[in-house]
């Protein structure tokens, strides 16, 4: 044993795979404690995490992979799984053992997902997970007899409580020493045949040569991705090599869509029947009774509504005072980095509003993330998000979304940053993009502003307090109504993989672990800094140079006898003078060249350039405004310089020469502009980390769409057919 | 076929029934297969979602939530329980 111990490898490879709700993400914290890194495999959004321990003088480097109920590999999450564990994933080794999490509640379908994986001629160790809850259901497993039968260790643990996870670590020593297999099943000889003739005709078609593992996979499975992987020329159907291999099984009486299933059970069920016993009579679960209410036809949806209030309360109004203070923390850095940089204005500038500022602007989402994700962690860990998604399953479903897709949308009714990172508790990658494609469209926070502006200056003063509430609510509608067609075209028309059947477990209610809560929470907020943060810094940092570029000294010098001749103050003086500097930078050009299309909105160029200048975050529109009208960029919405300045703006030329600028239709349309355009570079960066690149500009593109034909079609009808 | 089979999906709930053999066309059947919903299972149903959709079934001590469409591939026999 000694010797095989100093010839193995000193570092080693370990999957860990389990279904989903077996505790598997709580069993890797408790393996690896704070050595984890979190990545994305190549090509596919399905995370990769990996950690690792030292046992027995080796390393043991742990790869978290996604939770499955099987390698068919017909979803990403199977196909990365499988993938992974025959060495087929771009910069990825087969592991030297997997770590195989069980439901002791439920040990043969989940061991159904271990024996595909033992016939990939992998050394297995079973972790037999949340033991506890099936000693309380008087399950009574003989762990040293069902490890006899499977001819692997099977260990005990309690992932939540710590128990086990040393016996965990040996065994794993041991399996790597010992490559122990779990007993296979006994393939009738026609699978043995067929599979012979699928090799055959791979050989024959020269592509990819597949492992016997995955030619089981291919026979057993017509809609797994292993067959696309092995490179066809695009002329080939390797659907009519599949249909000889699986007339053989069909010949000896097997139907090929159900034999390995019927197969697999049946040596399981042989596997364990002496080795688990259960309680004879079954009892009526507290799960059940407190089912009986929770998913009760008025109950349910009540409490359902009344939890989903809470969360959105809190991520809306609870988060304010903390973004509070990371505000006022930003403004004191910068006062007190000003000062040291006052001779060099252009690098003064930006240090303060372009780098600390850009700092500032993605810790300030930090309240709401850290917010959103303690309820959702304490909704997944007691198991209600899945009597959520069984309640809303319906009203989603319908238009390519499913049950899940509620909390990320709701959300991002406070900021879509948590909501689109909340998309990761949607296993279906299609359901899942399309609600990432669509959060931004809930009308977020920043965009409050912009609506009380306008409607203070222009709805409440025409039609009254009634008409300015009704407005803002109509507002907050006006995202919603696009997003449902917008969700259902996008699943018709440009989303073509297949749809994944929603098949969603109701796992037994649980009690959450405030340790567990708080890493998950932790984990998130750590992510967000490091991979989109420095996105978003970066866009703030060119957005800064855009506006503050070019900067002759003739044009302050200029501003600046104009108005000392006229006896102006030092202060009316220096917001002249960022007015004019704003007049001729990069970004106003750009504004004035763009107008043109903005016409038919309404817009004339200031508001185009405060437009355009809101792109990298929306809520920037209030202080543009208020430094190209020359009332200072501390100017908030509920400012009466602005609003006053706003009203007093009239047309310089053109045909509409001394009208105003902003009459009812154009404050409207700047309203649904904002509505549905995707301003904020901070969500663009979290959508390109949670899909691509591709997708993150496609949004960009449609909403910017949207938002101007919806500006246009405001004040087209506005002005001709409502003649407001 | 005896009078008793129906679709999963068309199940009252509380009714329990037997699985029958399959049909693979469908994309739901090889996952429900792999989570143990095999022909001979015996399966209930546990409730119906206040808004008529999804249904929620339960077998082999797991309860799992399913649309109709996908519940529609499965037929159960509901004589064999009496």
């Amino acid at each position: 044993m000694t010797t095989g111990l100093s010839s193995a490898p000193r570092t080693l490879r370990v999957a860990l795979m389990g279904n989903p709700n077996t505790g598997k993400t709580t069993l890797f914290n408790r393996l690896t404690g704070s050595r984890q890194k979190i990545g994305n495999y190549p090509g596919v959004t399905v995370e990769k995490k990996f950690g690792s321990w030292e046992y027995g003088g080796r390393t043991v480097v742990l790869v978290d992979l996604p939770g499955t109920y099987s390698l068919a590999a017909a979803s990403p999450d199977e196909r990365v799984a499988l993938d992974f564990l025959t060495g087929n994933l771009a910069g990825e080794q087969p592991p030297d053992a997997v770590i195989c999490v069980v439901d002791a509640s439920n040990i043969v379908r989940n061991l159904f997902l271990a024996s595909q994986v033992a016939d990939l001629g992998l050394p297995l160790v079973i972790a037999l997970n949340m033991a506890d809850a099936a000693d309380k259901a008087g399950i009574i497993i003989d762990t040293a007899l069902l490890s006899r039968r499977l001819g692997v260790p099977v260990v005990r643990t309690v992932a939540t409580k710590g128990d086990g996870i040393e016996a965990l670590e040996k065994a794993v020593n041991h399996v790597v020493d010992d490559r122990s297999l779990m007993a296979c099943v006994p393939w009738p000889e026609s699978v043995d045949r067929a599979m012979a003739r699928l090799a055959e005709g791979v050989d024959e078609a020269g592509v990819q040569r597949l492992s016997p593992g995955e030619l089981r996979r291919v026979l057993f499975d017509p809609r797994s991705a292993v067959l696309e992987r092995a490179g066809w020329p695009a002329d080939a159907d390797p659907a009519l090599l599949l249909a000889p291999a699986r007339g053989i099984l069909a010949a000896d009486g097997i139907q090929p869509a159900s034999a390995e299933a019927l197969l697999r059970y049946e040596h399981l069920g042989h596997l364990t029947a002496d080795a688990i016993r259960f309680p004879e009579k079954r009892r009526r679960t507290w799960t059940e009774r407190v089912d009986a209410v929770l998913t009760h036809r008025v109950w349910g949806m009540a409490v359902f509504i009344l939890m989903m209030f809470l969360v959105f309360q809190s991520i809306y109004s609870w988060a304010g005072p903390f973004m509070e203070a990371i505000e006022t923390g930003v403004a004191w850095v910068q006062e007190l980095v000003a000062p040291w940089l006052e001779p060099w204005p252009a690098l003064q500038s930006l240090a303060v509003d372009g780098v600390v500022g850009g700092v500032g602007g993605v810790v300030i989402f930090l309240p709401q993330i850290l917010i959103l994700f303690f309820f959702i962690a304490l909704l997944e860990d007691t198991g209600y998000m899945a009597r959520g998604a069984f309640l809303m399953d319906r009203i989603f479903g319908w238009c390519g979304l499913n049950g899940k897709s509620f909390v990320p949308m709701l959300s991002s009714y406070a900021c879509a940053i948590p909501g689109i990172l909340a998309t990761r508790t949607i296993e279906d990658p299609r359901a899942r993009l399309t609600t990432i494609l669509v959060a931004p469209l809930m009308s977020c926070s920043a965009r409050l502003p912009v609506y009380t502006l306008l409607i203070g200056a222009f709805i409440e003063p025409a039609y009254g307090a009634a008409a300015a509430g009704l407005t803002l609510f109509a507002m907050h509608f006006v995202g919603l109504a696009v997003a449902v067609p917008v969700a259902w075209g996008m699943n018709k028309f440009i989303l073509r993989t297949h749809p994944q059947p929603f098949l969603l477990e109701i796992p037994p209610y649980r009690r959450p672990r405030l340790r567990d809560i708080l890493w998950r929470m932790w984990e998130r907020a750590r992510e967000f800094l490091v991979r989109a943060g420095t996105v978003i810094v970066a866009i703030t940092v060119i957005i800064w140079a855009l506006v503050y570029f070019p900067r002759p000294d003739s044009v302050g010098a200029r501003v600046e006898s104009e108005l000392a001749a006229s006896g102006a103050g030092v202060e009316d003086i220096s917001r002249r003078i960022d007015a004019a500097y704003i007049e001729q930078s990069y970004l106003a050009r750009a504004g004035r060249a763009v107008q043109p299309l903005f016409e038919p909105a309404g817009f004339d160029w200031k508001i185009t350039v405060g437009v355009l200048a809101s792109f990298p975050a929306r809520e920037v529109i209030i202080a543009t405004l208020g430094t190209i009208y020359g009332v200072g960029t501390d100017a908030d919405e509920e400012s009466d310089d602005l609003r006053s300045a706003l009203a007093r703006d009239v047309w310089t030329g053109g045909r509409r020469a001394g009208e105003p600028v902003f009459t009812v239709p154009v404050a409207l349309a700047i309203m649904v502009f904002f509505a549905l355009c995707l301003q904020c570079g901070a969500t663009v960066a979290v959508m390109a980390k949670e899909s691509n690149w591709g997708w993150a500009v496609f949004a960009f593109c449609y909403m910017t769409f949207l938002a101007w034909a919806g500006a246009v079609l405001t004040y087209q009808l506005g002005t001709r057919w409502l003649a407001l | 076929m005896s009078p008793g089979i129906c679709p999963l999906a068309a199940m009252r709930v509380g009714e329990c029934g037997r699985v029958q053999p399959v049909q693979a066309d469908h994309p739901a059947v090889p996952r429900l297969l792999a989570m143990g919903l095999l022909p001979g299972t015996e399966v209930r149903m546990v409730q119906i979602a206040p808004l008529g959709d999804p249904v929620e079934i339960e077998f082999r001590g797991m309860r799992l939530s399913l649309r109709k469409a996908d519940a529609a591939a499965v037929m159960v026999d509901l004589a064999e329980n009496g």
